[in-house]
């Protein structure tokens, strides 16, 4: 799952031509101002979309999706997983 | 009177963590009229130095114009100091009506209103014409007002890559099940001086039904063949639904903006957008002032063509010299230096050589991106330029970063 985040947030948010943005699972993507609260509605469509859940409004703020591992539980929650 | 020490530390502890960071803002006085030479006191109490401003978005350099000031001083004289009210009680006079109409011809549109400042249009903008059924669609990179705007509206937001136009298409296709689709962009990108492909959105807009939302204020005056902003230079005037653009900038300097085009969302804004219906109307001299702007630019290309001429002029400089900048062809001509500090250190020896510009860095600007921003000016001539040329080789030499590409400039400062 990690993988697959990953890559959805490199394609919608980095841009084309940019090397330098390191990217793993512990970065911080909301704080760093890699994600802005503006875009992280797609990021949010999209987790609801690909794992078939609904994520309220409330529970999708910058600390709970400022990294990958963070949006990793977020997701598995609702998954009624973990 | 309920302001114990312990609130006053943990105020003065967020304006510490602001020095500590570098992003404490410090004004410099100035001691004249705004323009291509200025007096200036920094810091605070020391002597004055005349230096070549390059930091000013006086672009036309009509901020201190004879005929601007004389129009003021007669509006002064005939109409008043202030009007004591918002437009719709008592706060509209005959020239702010005047104003409106000048700028609806100037900007090919339908209609206008004027705002008390730009940041004042985008802030009422959005929340008068959208609502929850709506989405806005913005370049990442709009400017702060207009971001201020979208929040205090309710309609959904969603951003594309900047001017990446496949992007767009994208989350136009996403947004289909939408009320209105609007896509939100500037003309001129402020930090970068880079276009919007406007062409290239109003043909996305039209294949997808969606509005198109520009603020022009880098652009208005002298942007386009005759001025009249990107929607000329990409040859789609009267196919912008709302342009935002400022009296701030190159429109004489003094303030006030607008919402211009479509009838209906203009009139919208009229009875809606809280900027216009809570704030005060915009003062005579400087309504008049701004339709003297107007006269001036619809008698004569003559100023944006030297500004075009100053623009080449010293992006070649720029570039022969060695330094590294953005490619386009705007007056703001960012000169990149990657590495933060370096851009204070430079922006710094610049001003003790006689030029007075800013270093932008992160959070202004993407990390690692920092940059002297340098903007350029009709009442420019060229020897002020070749003398601000002069001083940036000078400075650049110092810092031995001429010649050296992006890579070598972070190899040796950092990012």
């Amino acid at each position: 799952m990690e993988a697959v985040i990953l890559e959805y947030i490199r394609n919608e948010y980095l841009e084309d031509d940019d090397e330098d943005t390191e990217l793993d699972e512990n970065t911080p993507l909301i704080s760093s101002g890699i994600v802005d609260s503006f875009s992280m509605v797609s990021l949010k469509r999209f987790l609801e979309k690909k794992y078939n859940i609904t994520i309220p409004d409330e529970e999708a703020s910058a600390e709970a999706f400022d990294t990958v591992r963070n949006i990793v539980s977020v997701v598995k929650k609702h998954q009624g997983g973990e | 009177m309920a302001y114990p020490g312990s609130l006053r530390e943990s105020f003065e502890a967020q304006l510490n963590s602001i020095r500590d960071q570098g992003l404490y803002k410090e004004e410099r006085f100035i001691h004249s009229p705004q323009s291509a030479n200025i007096r200036v006191e920094f810091p605070a109490g020391a002597a004055l130095r005349s230096v070549v401003n390059l930091c000013a978005n006086n672009y036309l350099g009509l901020s201190s114009h004879t005929e601007v000031i004389e129009a003021a001083h007669k509006a002064l004289e005939e109409r008043g100091y202030g009007l004591s009210s918002v437009r719709f009680i008592c706060g509209t006079q005959d020239i702010h009506r005047e104003l409106e109409k000048g700028l609806s011809e100037f900007l090919d549109t339908e209609d206008t209103i004027l705002f008390p400042s730009c940041m004042d249009a985008n802030a009422g903008v959005f929340e008068a014409i959208l609502g929850p059924e709506d989405v806005i669609i913005s370049d990442r990179l709009v400017h702060a007002s207009i971001v201020d705007g979208i929040r205090l509206c309710k309609a959904l937001t969603d951003t594309y890559k900047h001017s990446n136009m496949q992007h767009l298409e994208q989350k136009l296709e996403e947004h289909r099940d939408k009320r209105v689709r609007m896509i939100v962009t500037d003309g001129v990108f402020s930090m970068d001086g880079d276009l919007a492909p406007l062409d290239q959105i109003c043909d996305l807009a039209a294949k997808h039904d969606a509005l198109v939302f520009l603020d022009d204020s880098h652009a208005s005056g002298f942007i386009g063949k005759t001025g009249r902003g990107t929607p000329e230079h990409f040859g789609v005037k009267g196919k912008i639904d709302v342009i935002t653009t400022t009296l701030g900038k190159a429109l004489g300097g003094a303030s006030g903006g607008c919402v211009s085009g479509r009838r209906e969302l203009v009139e919208l804004c009229r009875q809606r957008a809280r900027p216009y219906l809570f704030s005060n109307t915009m003062a005579p001299p400087l309504v008049a002032g701004a339709l003297k702007v107007l006269e001036i630019l619809n008698r004569s290309t003559e100023r944006r063509d030297r500004l075009e001429e100053n623009t080449k002029f010293w992006r070649k400089g720029l570039t022969d010299a060695g330094f590294v900048i953005k490619q386009g062809e705007s007056p703001i001509v960012p000169v990149m230096l990657f590495n933060a500090k370096l851009s204070q250190d430079f922006a710094r020896n610049l001003y003790d050589e006689g030029v007075y510009v800013i270093g932008f860095f992160f959070p202004v600007v993407p990390q690692g991106q920092a940059r002297i921003r340098t903007q350029l000016s009709a009442d420019h001539d060229v020897s002020m330029l070749e003398r601000a040329l002069e001083a940036f080789k000078k400075v650049g030499d110092n810092f031995g970063i001429l010649g050296l590409d992006k890579k070598g400039i972070v190899a040796k400062f950092g990012m």
